[in-house]
């Protein structure tokens, strides 16, 4: 347990710290959402990639403009890695201990998934728009 | 980040053996932690052959037997001894338990004895908890009300609002569950960990209590309370069969309740 040594504080003065952040809720709530709504999700991709694996390029380009099929991978992309952001940030809340540490690794974490969701959809538009 | 030796000064070494009389015909070793505060030494296991045909049922009757009879500098808390005051909390056979609540015939082999784990160790099996019970202050165990009670009477509780805080009274504040808990372990200055959590949702589940919000508000944090990814460690070790990963739970559940 991390915990200074040097300090006169009295033992309840470090436990209420700098008290609540009133927040968590939504966090804890949005990483069970997306749990959920991916499971119907990854489901539909899954059907989808078969589609595509047993078509050949055209086919497989016209499958992906139907606005259905495009939508679930559009939403997949969204809740896959918004989850995947809120995932990984509480475990890096969990190990990371010093603030500075957490604080900078959790937004570097944040702007890679940011980008890469960025590039997944609009390589979909991409394809969509062909 | 997170350490994955022991430092040097807290590496475990081998200590001193006392056997058993020869005449002993029923003995089983217990393998106990020492340490002292008032030597350089580092942590030891001292063995200690005892002879159960001499000796109570439970760890605590072996651990008081030792005193007595063998090292009178063993060091350990214990009151009641019937599970009725949580003092005697320690990590039997790599379990948190209560010593007088552990059977010694439940221990297959030699029975090993540590402090609960985490802790800072004052002397043998005896933990510091003042983090602990600081944490437990910070919740205000106690009925907050701006009503005032009722003159010369009682709070008024329906049987079914008394039913709302079984499983949650019965609890002797050991902190055999706070200190099985990987995420107290890591985040423990700042987790309140499922003991404290536990005693929360008492007061938050108790009908007679007008601070529920303010409890609540105090609570949503996502280190005093969101640390629980109901691991679940806090429902086995319980020495009292009780549940603090459900409490955490329905805390979580209420949170989500006042959002909508």
């Amino acid at each position: 347990m991390a915990r200074s040594t040097n300090s006169m504080r009295t033992p309840l003065a470090k436990v209420r710290g700098l008290g609540s952040a009133k927040s968590g809720v939504h966090h804890w709530w949005h990483q069970r959402l997306t749990a959920i709504a991916m499971v119907p999700l990854v489901m539909s991709a899954i059907y989808l990639v078969f589609r595509i694996a047993g078509s050949d390029y055209n086919q497989a380009i016209s499958l992906l403009q139907n606005p259905f099929h495009a939508a679930i991978l559009l939403l997949l992309i969204i809740t896959g890695f918004w989850h995947c952001m809120l995932g990984i940030q509480v475990v890096i809340e969990d190990y990371v201990g010093s603030e500075w540490g957490r604080i900078t690794s959790i937004m570097i974490v944040k702007a890679i998934l940011i980008l890469l969701a960025t590039l997944s959809a609009l390589s979909l538009f991409k394809i969509v728009s062909i | 980040m997170a350490e994955f030796t022991l430092p040097a000064h807290s590496k475990v070494t081998t200590g001193n053996v006392f056997p058993a009389d020869s005449a002993a015909q029923n003995v089983k070793t217990f393998s106990i932690y020492r340490w002292s505060p008032d030597d350089d030494d580092n942590p030891r296991m001292d063995e200690f052959e005892i002879d159960l045909d001499e000796c109570g049922p439970m760890i605590l009757d072996a651990l008081i037997k030792i005193k007595s009879e063998v090292d009178s500098s063993l060091t350990f808390r214990r009151s009641c001894r019937e599970g009725i005051c949580g003092s005697c909390s320690m990590n039997i056979d790599g379990t948190n338990t209560l010593a007088c609540l552990k059977s010694i015939d439940d221990v297959k082999g030699d029975v090993k004895i540590y402090p609960l784990p985490h802790m800072p160790v004052v002397k043998d099996l005896v933990p510091d908890l003042t983090h602990a019970y600081a944490q437990l202050t910070s919740i205000e165990p106690w009925l907050k009300t701006d009503t005032p009670a009722p003159e010369g009477k009682e709070r008024k509780q329906s049987p079914e609002e008394r039913q709302e805080i079984d499983g949650m009274w019965e609890c002797v504040l050991c902190f055999s569950c706070t200190t099985s808990c990987p995420s107290y372990w890591w985040n423990g200055d700042r987790y309140l960990g499922p003991a404290v959590l536990l005693q929360a949702y008492r007061w938050i589940a108790d009908s007679r209590d007008e601070y529920t919000g303010e409890r609540l508000d105090a609570l949503e944090d996502p280190f005093r309370l969101y640390r629980c990814h109901t691991i679940m460690n806090c429902a086995k070790t319980c020495p009292k069969g009780l549940n603090p990963g459900k409490a955490i739970g329905e805390i979580k559940q209420k949170m989500l309740e006042r959002q909508s």
